[in-house]
């Protein structure tokens, strides 16, 4: 699956701060997810179980499965 | 020339006597346009007595989230509202990512852990995950697990891990400001068995947790106390959902300011970029520090957030004509 980096128009949550993605740009957020691995799915806003690993990393959503940055 | 760097080129340069606790905070108070000298003369001091190499390490998160302490800087504690979920690395893909570390020409790989100190599932992990790793990658094992008993620390050495990280943080004052489930007393005795067993010590913090200077002054002096054998120098990276998460990130200038204090005061340790350099230094301020006394790095991500890319790092010290220090040169 594709990294998205920040909130798109196609998520409904801000995979960074959980909030709705309509409710602002979350430019602050797409600044630091490039320093960081996504916290929340950006399709449910659930919390995910993220594994940061020396090179790369993995997020899964119970609901939506596994994406790799 | 202000007259504590002159004091220090006798003292550090020549003689190889570390700075104590008010020479520090003479040197953390220097004018931003003395700064460039205290680089340099740290810069002096690291290739006297500890040479042109740079030691290169990898560190993976075993066990991330779900700590039951209150470290307030840290995301991985289960008691704020981080949302950082418990997660535990398995074996394969800890073994993978030894690799992954290797390829990078680093030497160090450190497995740590997001715990109070290890219970029986832990030590279980790291026995068969460190013996995973030597069968399979050529590459020295370092862990960090919290406090330890000394049944512990025994175990650690029985399985070949080489250097032990525990970090005091901040200094002994400002502590209790930081951390309220345990002292720094409790971190000091880990460290006191740490050293007893054999093993390297391995032990730094983090600036920018709302210590003062004259704070910042004192733990360099009580990190040089302890003698480690290698200082990891991080910067505080705020986290949402902690404590310290609305903290500013330290100014450039008062970074490099430390980096070169910490150097005065501990001429012969390994002092070494961790966490936070991205932020509060750039690509411009993360060669000034390696001008300027560091002589270590931790290359790629972190243990929840990401670091610039290793390949990034290296070019840089190729740049800088800093080499990789090699696995024989640690053996």
């Amino acid at each position: 699956m594709t990294e998205l980096v920040g909130a798109t128009a196609a998520d409904l949550w801000c995979d960074r701060c959980g909030e709705s993605a309509a409710a602002g740009p979350h430019q602050a957020c797409a600044a630091a997810r490039a320093l960081e691995p996504p916290r929340y799915c950006a399709h449910c806003r659930r919390r995910m179980k993220v594994q940061v690993l020396p090179v790369g990393w993995s997020a899964v959503c119970v609901e939506h499965g596994e994406i790799r940055g | 020339m202000p007259e504590i760097l002159d004091q220090a080129r006798t003292q550090v340069l020549e003689n190889g006597v570390g700075l104590d606790e008010a020479d520090v905070l003479a040197l953390l108070n220097l004018p931003d346009e003395d700064v460039p000298a205290a680089l340099q003369l740290a810069h002096e001091v690291r290739m006297r007595w500890c040479g042109p190499e740079v030691e290169v390490e990898g560190i993976v998160s075993l066990k991330t989230g779900g700590c039951p302490e209150d470290c307030h800087f840290c995301s991985q504690s289960g008691l704020f509202t981080s949302p950082v979920r418990s997660v535990w690395l398995d074996i394969p893909s800890l073994v993978e990512a030894a690799k992954q570390t290797a390829k990078t020409g680093a030497t160090e790989f450190c497995i740590v852990a997001a715990v109070r100190g290890p219970d029986a599932r832990l030590m279980k992990q790291m026995r068969e995950g460190v013996a995973a790793i030597k069968a399979e990658v050529d590459i020295q094992v370092a862990a960090s697990l919290g406090m330890l008993t000394e049944e512990q620390v025994d175990e650690l050495v029985e399985m070949g891990v080489h250097r032990y990280n525990h970090n005091l943080e901040t200094c002994r004052s400002y502590f209790p400001n930081v951390v309220t489930t345990h002292s720094w007393e409790e971190r000091w005795e880990t460290l006191k068995m740490v050293r007893e067993s054999g093993m390297e010590v391995c032990c730094g913090g983090i600036l920018g947790l709302g210590e003062t200077v004259e704070q910042r002054a004192e733990f360099a002096a009580q990190l040089a106390e302890l003698d480690p054998h290698e200082v990891p120098l991080n910067f505080l990276n705020p986290r949402p959902g902690t404590p310290l998460g609305d903290r500013p990130v330290v100014e450039g200038k008062d970074a490099l300011r430390a980096i070169a204090a910490f150097r005065l005061a501990m001429p012969r340790t390994i002092l070494r970029y961790a966490g936070g350099r991205e932020i509060t230094l750039g690509d411009l301020g993360t060669r000034d520090g390696l001008l300027g006394g560091i002589n270590a790095v931790i290359v790629g991500n972190y243990l929840t957030t990401l670091g610039r890319p290793a390949t990034d790092d290296l070019a840089l010290l190729d740049d800088l004509k800093m080499p990789v220090k090699a696995l024989s040169a640690t053996l």
